[in-house]
């Protein structure tokens, strides 16, 4: 398509990419636009940041962003950009993957990658289900919400990602929606200047596959929701952090500083070069 | 991109406020209306305008009412609306 306007972000997509092929009324567009606009923001050196991703409709970030970028296969996203991470520690390594990938298929590589305090962050589109495969209920489905798995309503109850992630060593926690356009940028920015794992759950409307299904056809439906429901609650305990049709407790969670697991690393490659170890 | 003051500054009475030039990429709108709905000072509004891909993508109603407050920009999931600030009357007589 040729146009006479530029878009002053567009130097960080993929030109031959774009347009995007989420339908209207999806957050992914939204999350991919707040993150370049925090890269934009921070200065940082494209030379120098690596996007992974999952597969899944939000997987698709990866192929628009104009870095170093890795689609990966289903559920190792984290997998792989531990590889990157530890081969080059100087590189920013970014995951921007889905719900399903990132806690379904891809649970134990989550769980240990904050465990073990990986310099990786984490930006995960939490949409309630699979949307690439046609909406079946997933980790993160809200109990009794109807999916093309459950169309009577889910009896899982739901993954809460914040808590979970708090609760495995993430040195960064927050939650926002794709209404929080700001916070969330700010908070993506505050992530990548940190050492640690680092993890925000962005609460994403997907209108065409959940919204529909749950009495908000459209994606200004979901955003109403959002405003409707959304509570700042900085600094609360996670495992209060409620996502309910009546509350939606966002805000940071987790800022905490400790030691990497690629900063350790190096340090005991050095120390047994020196013949330094033991106890 | 311009980071934008949230709180009312002291000398509210006193201040000019920034003014914007509103940037439509129209072909590239999917018509979600997001920047309609969420625009603090309903700058936009749905034209009958059918553009490249099918949907009607904002009009600008009143620009003159824009705060350049950016929420626009932020919120589009598809690039394609935009501001740039334009000089307050202070900084053109700072140079
Ligand atoms: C190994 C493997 N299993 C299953 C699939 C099918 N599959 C593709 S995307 C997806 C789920 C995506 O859900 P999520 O990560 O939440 O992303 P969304 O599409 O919702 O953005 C699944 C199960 C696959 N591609 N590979
Ligand atoms: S199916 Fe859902 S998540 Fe996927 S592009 Fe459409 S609205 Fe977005
Ligand atoms: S910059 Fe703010 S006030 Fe101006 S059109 Fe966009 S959302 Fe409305
Ligand atoms: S937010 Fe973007 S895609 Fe949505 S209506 Fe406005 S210009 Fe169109
Ligand atoms: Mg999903």
């Amino acid at each position: 398509m040729v146009q006479e306007i530029m878009h002053p972000l567009s130097k960080y997509l993929r030109e031959a990419m774009i347009p995007h092929i989420w339908c209207t009324g999806c957050g992914n567009g939204i999350i991919l636009n707040c993150f370049v606009h925090a890269v934009d923001e921070l200065e940082m050196d494209l030379d120098k940041l690596v996007v992974v991703s999952g597969i899944g409709c939000i997987g698709r970030s990866a192929g628009y962003t104009n870095a170093d970028s890795f689609h990966t296969t289903h559920g190792r996203a984290l997998a792989f950009a531990t590889g990157v991470k530890l081969a080059n520690p100087e590189l920013n390594v970014v995951v921007i993957s889905g719900d399903g990938d990132l806690f379904a298929i891809g649970g134990n590589h989550f769980i240990h990658a904050a465990r073990r305090n990986m310099g990786i962050k984490v930006i995960c589109a939490n949409n309630f289900n699979y949307g690439m495969t046609g909406g079946q209920q997933g980790p993160t489905t809200p109990l009794e919400a109807s999916t093309t798995t459950t169309p009577y309503g889910n009896i899982e109850h739901p993954f809460n990602l914040v808590h979970l992630a708090a609760a495995s060593g993430a040195t960064y926690v927050a939650r926002w929606t794709t209404l929080h356009v700001r916070r969330l940028t700010q908070s993506i920015k505050r992530m990548l200047q940190k050492e640690g794992f680092c993890f925000i759950e962005v609460v994403s409307p997907c209108p065409e596959i959940f919204g529909r299904r749950n009495k908000m056809r459209t994606g200004l439906e979901m955003m109403d929701w959002f405003k409707r429901a959304s509570v700042v609650e900085n600094f609360s305990d996670p495992s209060k952090a409620e996502i309910t049709p009546e509350k939606l407790v966002v805000g940071e969670f987790v800022n905490i500083e400790k030691v990497s697991y690629e900063k350790f690393l190096h340090e005991k490659i050095s120390q047994i070069n020196e013949r330094k170890v033991g106890w | 991109m311009p980071e934008r003051i949230r709180h009312a500054p002291l000398d509210m009475g006193k201040a000019t406020f920034p003014k914007a030039k509103i940037q439509l990429i129209k072909d590239q709108c999917k018509g979600c209306g997001f920047c309609i709905r969420f625009c603090p000072q309903k700058v936009l509004e749905e034209s009958q305008e059918i553009n490249a891909r099918g949907v009607h993508p904002p009009k600008i109603v009143d620009e003159s009412k824009c705060l350049a407050c950016g929420f626009c920009t932020a919120v589009c999931p598809d690039f394609a609306i935009f501001i740039i600030e334009k000089p307050s009357k202070e900084d053109v007589k700072n140079g």
